[in-house]
This record gives C-alpha cells, sequence and structure tokens, in this order.
C-alpha cells in the first residue's frame, strides 16, 4: 500500500456488524485530497454506515481510519459532518444561527462557551449558504432545504479540511439544490475535499469527479467517468436492476 | 396573610416548602433535558428503582438518616441503570419495554422489602412508607440542607456543562462526532436525574416523582422557543407546583404530599398546553378558523 499521509481518508479492511450481518465488509478506500466524492450505492448497501463508522460513531469490528495519516480521533478538528436531515427533530427550542454556532463546539472543546467571535463566524456561514435573514428564526419555522441549509453552514463553521455529508440533496427544494453545489464548488476550489452520500444517479455525474460504488463490499473507487460504468454499475446494484442500468445508458447519451 | 407569615416564620411550614421548591426547580431543569431527548421514562424507572435501595439501606444500617437513605436510593438507581443498559445493548428488547420490566422488577422488590419491614413493627421504621407518595410534614431542617446541598450540586453540572448538554440532546451523532461523547453525557444526564429523585423522596415520593420531571419541561416548552428560557421557566413551573401542593397538602391533615404537587402541577400543565401563544391548543383553533 501506499503511504496515506496525503489522503484526506484512508480506509483500510474497515467491517461493520448488525447482529451478526455484517453491514459493510472489508471496504478498503483512499479518498482523495480536492475532489467531490460520490458514494453511491442501493438502500442497505452500508452508505450512511460507512460515514458513521469513519466517524466512530458506530463500532467497527475491523479495520482502520486515517485522516490525512493519522487515527481519526485526533484528527476531529479537521473533519466536517452533515448528518441527515432527518436525524435529527427539529422541534428542539433554538434558532437557526444557534444550530450553525454548535459548528464551533468542536474547536472550543468542554466547558468553554461560544463567544463573539463564534457567533460573528456562524452569522458568516449562514451568508453563504443564503441564510442570513433567518439567523434568529425559530428552526422548526424553517422549510426542509433550508433546514438542510442550516445544517450545511454548521459544518462549514467547523472550518475543517475534509466534509462528509450524508445524503445532503435529499428532498430539498431546487433554490436549495443550487446553493448545494455552488457550496461544493466553492469547497473543492478551497481545496477541501468533500464526501457524500448521494443516492440520484441522474445527478451524480454533474455534480461529483469521484466515486465510491458501494454494496456492503467496495465494488469500485476512482475518478467518475472511468469509474462509473454499465459494469461497475451492475455489479452495484445487482443484475436484475435494470433502472440503474437505463440511467446508465441516458447519462452515457447525454455525453454523447 | 397568615399563610405568608407561617411560610416564613412556622419552622415545620418554611421547611415544606423550601423542600418542595428545591425539588421543583432541579426537576423542572434536569426534566427540559430529559424530555427533549425523549426519556420521560427514565425519570420514572429511576425513581421507583430507588425503593428497594431504601429499604436494604435501612435493614443494613437501622438508620433513617437521610444521608444513608439517600445513598441506598442513588445506588439501587445506578443498579437500575447498568441493568436497563444491559438490557438494551445486548438483547432485542426495545428501550421502552426495558424501561417498563426494570421499574416493575425493581419497583416489586421495593414493595416486598417495605412490607417486610413494616411488618417487623419496630418503633424506628415509622415513615419508611412515605417514601412511596411523600409527606412533606415530615421534612426538616437537616433534610432541606441536604436537599438544596444535592441540588446546588445537580444545577452547577447543568450550568458548566450547559453547552455540551445542549448540543448532545439536539444532535448526539453530530456531538459525538465533534468529541463530546454521547455515553458520558447519558450517564452524568442519568446521574443526576437520580439526584432528583433522591431529593423528591420526602416531598413527592418515588411513585409519583416522574410527572416532577416530565410535566414543568412540557408546561416550559408551550411558552417558549429557546432552550435556556425553557430550563429556566421548567425550574420556576417546578417550584411553583411544588410549593402549591406541599401547602395544600399540610392545611388538610395528612394529605399526602405528592398527589397535591403533581395536581398543582397538572393544572400548570392544562393552562400551557391550551393558552400558551403559538403552541397552544386555543392558538391553533383560532388559526384554522381565520383560514
Amino acid at each position: 500500500m501506499t503511504t496515506s499521509t496525503s489522503f484526506p481518508l484512508a480506509v483500510h479492511d474497515l467491517t461493520v456488524v448488525y447482529r451478526d450481518k455484517p453491514a459493510i465488509q472489508d471496504v478498503d478506500v483512499n479518498i482523495p485530497a480536492g475532489k467531490l466524492t460520490a458514494i453511491i450505492g442501493p438502500n442497505g448497501a452500508g452508505k450512511s454506515t460507512f460515514l458513521k463508522a469513519v466517524l466512530d460513531l458506530l463500532p467497527r469490528v475491523a479495520g482502520t481510519v486515517e485522516v490525512f495519516g493519522k487515527p481519526y480521533r485526533q484528527q476531529r478538528q479537521l473533519v466536517g459532518y452533515v448528518p441527515q436531515r432527518a436525524s435529527v427533530d427539529w422541534d428542539f427550542p433554538t434558532t437557526a444561527l444557534d444550530v450553525v454556532t454548535m459548528g464551533t463546539y468542536g474547536k472550543l472543546g468542554w466547558v468553554k462557551r461560544p463567544g463573539k467571535a463564534e457567533h460573528d463566524l456562524a452569522r458568516q456561514c449562514l451568508e453563504q449558504v443564503g441564510m442570513a435573514d433567518f439567523s434568529s428564526r425559530q428552526i422548526s419555522q424553517l422549510s426542509g432545504g433550508q433546514q438542510q441549509r442550516v445544517f450545511l453552514a454548521r459544518a462549514l463553521a467547523q472550518d475543517a479540511e475534509v466534509y462528509f455529508m450524508d445524503e445532503p440533496f435529499v428532498g430539498v427544494d431546487a433554490l436549495t439544490e443550487r446553493a448545494i453545489i455552488t457550496l461544493l464548488q466553492d469547497l473543492r476550489q478551497r481545496g477541501k475535499t468533500v464526501v457524500c452520500v448521494h443516492h440520484d444517479l441522474d445527478s451524480a455525474p454533474e455534480y461529483f469527479d469521484w466515486v465510491m460504488l458501494l454494496n456492503v463490499r467496495l465494488i469500485a473507487a476512482g475518478p467518475f467517468d472511468s469509474t462509473f460504468t454499465a459494469g461497475n454499475l451492475r455489479k452495484t446494484y445487482g443484475g436484475a436492476m435494470k433502472a440503474a442500468i437505463d440511467h446508465f445508458a441516458h447519462f452515457e447519451q447525454s455525453k454523447g | 396573610m397568615n399563610l405568608l407569615t407561617d411560610l416564613i416564620f412556622d419552622y415545620t411550614l418554611r421547611n415544606i416548602a423550601l423542600g418542595a421548591a428545591v425539588l421543583g426547580i432541579v426537576s423542572g431543569m434536569l426534566g427540559s433535558f430529559a424530555v427533549l431527548r425523549r426519556q420521560g421514562l427514565l425519570g420514572d424507572t429511576l425513581a421507583h428503582a430507588a425503593l428497594p435501595g431504601i429499604c436494604i439501606a435501612y435493614l443494613l444500617t437501622g438508620s433513617k438518616s437521610p444521608l444513608v437513605l439517600f445513598l441506598g436510593a442513588a445506588i439501587s438507581g445506578w443498579v437500575a441503570t447498568l441493568v436497563l443498559l444491559r438490557i438494551v445493548r445486548e438483547t432485542r428488547i426495545k428501550e421502552d419495554s426495558a424501561l417498563g420490566v426494570v421499574l416493575s422488577v425493581f419497583f416489586g422488590v421495593g414493595i416486598m422489602l417495605l412490607t417486610f419491614i413494616l411488618k417487623h413493627n419496630d418503633a424506628n421504621q415509622a415513615g419508611l412508607d412515605k417514601f412511596l407518595f411523600g409527606q412533606a410534614a415530615t421534612v426538616t431542617a437537616e433534610d432541606v440542607n441536604t436537599m438544596t446541598i444535592l441540588g446546588v450540586f445537580a444545577l452547577l453540572v447543568v450550568a458548566v456543562l450547559y453547552k455540551e448538554f445542549k448540543i448532545m440532546t439536539f444532535d448526539p451523532n453530530f456531538a459525538a462526532s465533534l468529541g463530546f461523547n454521547d455515553r458520558w453525557l447519558g450517564v452524568i444526564l442519568t446521574s443526576l436525574i437520580v439526584v432528583a429523585v433522591v431529593i423528591g423522596l420526602r416531598t413527592v415520593g418515588v411513585v409519583l416523582m416522574s410527572a416532577m420531571l416530565v410535566g414543568p419541561a412540557v408546561a416550559a416548552r408551550q411558552w417558549t422557543n429557546r432552550l435556556e428560557a425553557m430550563v429556566l421557566l421548567a425550574g420556576f413551573f417546578g417550584a411553583l407546583s411544588g410549593v402549591a401542593g406541599a401547602l395544600i397538602s399540610v392545611s388538610e391533615a395528612n394529605l399526602p404530599t405528592g398527589p397535591m404537587v403533581i395536581l398543582s402541577l397538572t393544572v400548570i400543565v392544562i393552562i400551557s398546553l391550551l393558552f400558551a401563544p403559538q403552541r397552544g391548543i386555543l392558538w391553533d383553533i383560532k388559526r384554522f378558523s381565520k383560514a
């Protein structure tokens, strides 16, 4: 194996088990720096599980995870995370600005309170996702897309080098989708690395430049154009998954 | 006005009011986090689980000193928590069922021990059964001191770890990714709830304790969209219902305090559910009739 210090994420032999059944098995992958990577696979393929195992949110049976050459636990400050929007209760009594400020808590550490610097940073991040006018809004009064943008702003406030996002495009309006794309491209331009769980095969080729095809085991990983092939998709989704293949044909046509 | 002067100058009444107020503040504030974490039932289980601890502590030491009994309650609350965590982690039983199982087994053992102690009929045991529904008239100045020290300690922990409590309550996964371990928060919050239960032993008793954790928080959530305000308001509602219930219970001879406190609390909860702006039921009706 090549030295992994240059990789924002180097995963070796990662296995996670749910009740005796492997959710992901022997996943070996190095994610390159400065790329937008999509994790693609069918339902139950372990896409979110992969992210959570990388972030130490699930116990792993085997394997190692390194972020820029060191174990994840030592590198938390370099990692930003956008969980699935539906994973929290949006009726929680707090404001958009307060949620974004939570992105600064990691660097603050235990006990220390956020002050003016943290709130200013949070305001800037809300502005970057076009939500400046909503900073004092109770979060349950935001639309789904606006809530997603609040989560993205919170990740920006983490000021990380590599971002993990779990289905950021699910259930958002067109405006939010554009805002997310702009944001991802901006992050890439600044040399950041983004890894997104993504379910939409149609939009994937347009948004991402690297892809990781996952179905419990890693099927393929590499630059988008050479990896997102009919053969690899068939292996990922199973031969019977005609829909996936149709998507692929559509993609080939549009590439001309 | 007689009641007010009594409240200040009457030894018994002052102790009762103070004890109930301390309980209300602590359980209201801690309960806010428990309710938002959807762990309202945890308090119920921990409270019921305190009973066998109290009985065993008495059987072992023969002492009814609050510190000894409190320690017994705390230890058995802790054991209950450990059993609960193991059941959830290592079997397919879901958390709500596990809470029910732990609650009834511990409470059953507690009642059995209590019956055994009462049958032995020595003069010293009188009052142990008051822990079931509380009897505020038995609260002494020493009890109030113990309660206040415990309460101040619990609230200090909440104040110091407020940021951590907030983020772990709202988004435990994100908090864990930042390095704020959710399991630790769970342990700390559970321990503090045990402290609240112990504070409430004399005034509300173990059976109705969970209402003191859930009620003030539910009422407070109706009036505000800020966590800070909710926590403070819950403390206030808790104190208000504690004092009101305690006073009602001593104004009529030998009314158990717990039910009176809970009835006072219920009035606050109903008013909040009906009349709170934005979230109240009447508000909804008004909005729909306009639309």
